[in-house]
């Protein structure tokens, strides 16, 4: 390490990276913990989000309603994804669920190469997501800071929302107990819907700054993320909430630190490294990092 | 007053007649014992009252209402909670979560808050835990975890399924204690049971079951005066199951 400043610079990036990391990990692993379903279209949310980036953008509209109206769109997508092709299969086997997913991938994949466009386009982003500011004779750019106070903002608001709400308090409870939390009366189709509506918000809100980060939207901008968020959540263990998190951390500061020490010429492979740290990991500890603290009695 | 009744219930898993012209009745402050060996149709009839089950044919009334093949959920809002078999607590929920959950469906919150302090003076171990995960606890512990995550309802019956299975016999004794407890706080309990000898010590009235019929209906001293009952279908009637339950409805 060269001095106090790049560490300060690694620290940074790594942080923020590593909470955009867990809040894609947290999208999924909140649907899995009641529903069983990885859902792999949820790449296809943070692609809508982008392209509505892109579309608002061009309108006259200040960037962070622009913003704001494209998590909304990946919400609305989120909530339709749960009604027209989860709602079908929900007691069907985790295969057929699976498939579902990767089939609304596909789909919403193929809507965007043919009606907007299968080049990459570049939505209209603020200055903010290129400049740097100096602290104290550090560089950091300030979109790592927003990204690094954004995601750790969203996950104190997502805990204190599933501790204190009773919809909260339901969601997980349904991952606890599905049928049983359809005994205390609460409406099991809501709870789904609320899973779905935090997974698109996460998406959207990680769509922000991924998008921001690459400075384009393509149709296949949601499949990098969605990997990545699968990773973390199984390195972490996929049905803890914890874990996703943790997961999301350990894999941001694994590619930051690789793409910072490796030799240059080694970088070209710096995925496939981390792939080996992460099989690794997998091999010592296969149920993720935070196990589940009480074993799920299947129904 | 006749708080629940059910009459000419027939419930088929499949071909299977789980239960056959079952009828039923239910007075207001009482507790009533469902008694019977695996397999007679308890815990069906118990599934069939608060909606999991629908019933091919006949009646589940409550409060003069036909609520035959309602959803569960809309049986809560009217007032039957369940205790589950195997108690099925939220177990990464706190004790204080398992509470609130209990009462999902009501919107006042001061009721709530109340309710919450009521059952932790009645069950002191409640609140000792009270921000302890709910999976922690012990068998017995749990199960005043269940009990109590249904009365936060406010019920007017109380569904228990097996309360006593997969507990020690000294906790047997507690869990019986408490609902002969209930009864004077004026709560109506329909409890099935496989423990007979218990369930009849503290049941105003019982009914036996034997393949989806009932054999026998009576005050508990009526029932244990037909011996040969016991003895044919009971086994003696033991004091408590030795083994953990296992989780489905039998």
């Amino acid at each position: 390490m060269e001095s106090i400043s790049d560490f300060v610079q690694y620290l940074v990036s790594s942080l923020s990276v590593g909470g955009l990391y867990a809040l894609m990990a947290l999208g999924l692993v909140i649907v899995y913990g009641i529903s069983q379903l990885i859902n792999f279209a949820y790449g296809e949310l943070i692609m809508v989000a982008g392209y509505g980036l892109l579309i608002f953008g061009r309108s006259w509209l200040p960037w962070l309603i622009v913003a704001v109206m494209s998590i909304l769109c990946a919400i609305i997508f989120a909530l339709g994804m749960d009604q027209i092709a989860f709602k079908p299969v929900r007691n069907a086997s985790p295969t057929t669920m699976l498939i579902t997913s990767f089939a609304v991938s596909t789909l919403l994949q193929n809507i965007a190469l043919l009606f907007i466009s299968p080049r990459p386009r570049a939505p209209r982003l603020p200055s903010i997501f290129v400049k740097s500011v100096e602290v104290v004779g550090i560089r950091v750019k300030i979109v790592d800071v927003i990204a690094l106070a954004v995601s750790i903002v969203a996950l104190i608001a997502l805990q204190i929302f599933l501790r204190k709400s009773i919809v909260g308090l339901s969601l997980r409870a349904a991952a606890d107990d599905f049928t049983m939390t359809r005994l205390v009366g609460v409406n099991a189709n809501k709870v789904i819907a609320t899973a779905f509506a935090i997974s698109g918000l996460l998406a959207g809100i990680v769509a922000l700054f991924w998008i921001g980060r690459i400075g384009q939207v393509l149709p296949t901008v949601g499949f990098q993320p969605v990997l990545i968020a699968f990773i973390a959540s199984v390195v972490g263990g996929l049905s803890s909430i914890k874990g996703a998190v943790l997961g999301g951390y350990i894999l941001g500061f694994l590619t930051i630190g690789l793409q910072t020490w490796l030799p240059q010429d080694v970088n070209a492979y710096r995925d496939a490294i981390m792939f080996a740290i992460v099989i690794v990991m997998l091999l010592v500890r296969p149920e993720g990092l935070i196990r589940p603290a009480f074993s799920r009695e299947t129904r | 007053m006749t708080l629940l009744y059910l009459s000419k219930l027939n419930v088929f898993y499949g071909a299977n007649h789980a239960v056959r012209d079952l009828d039923l009745q239910i007075e207001e402050g009482e507790i009533v014992g469902l008694i019977g060996a695996n397999g007679a149709g308890k815990s069906t009839t118990m599934m069939s009252i608060m909606g999991a089950v629908k019933p091919r044919s006949g009646a589940v009334v409550f409060d003069g209402r036909n609520i035959t093949g309602m959803a569960p959920e809309d049986v809560l809002k009217l007032g039957i909670a369940p205790v589950m078999e195997g108690r099925r607590i939220f177990q990464s929920l706190t004790v204080g979560e398992n509470l609130r959950m209990g009462a999902a469906t009501v919107a006042d919150k001061d009721q709530v808050a109340k309710d919450i302090e009521r059952w932790c003076i009645l069950f002191p171990i409640l609140k000792e835990r009270y921000d302890r995960p709910a999976g922690n606890l012990s068998g017995g512990q749990q199960q005043m975890v269940a009990v109590a995550r249904a009365l936060m309802s406010r019920p007017r019956v109380l569904l228990m399924d097996e309360p006593s299975l997969g507990l020690a016999p000294l906790i047997v004794a507690d869990i019986f204690k408490l609902i002969a407890e209930l009864r004077s706080l004026g709560m109506t309990v329909l409890l099935v049971e496989q423990n007979v000898r218990m369930t009849l010590n503290i049941a105003d009235r019982a009914y036996l079951l034997n393949l989806g019929r009932v054999e026998f209906s009576g005050t508990p001293d009526q029932i244990r005066a037909e011996a040969d009952i016991e003895r044919t279908y009971l086994g003696g009637g033991q004091t408590s199951a030795p083994a953990a339950s296992p989780a489905t409805a039998s």
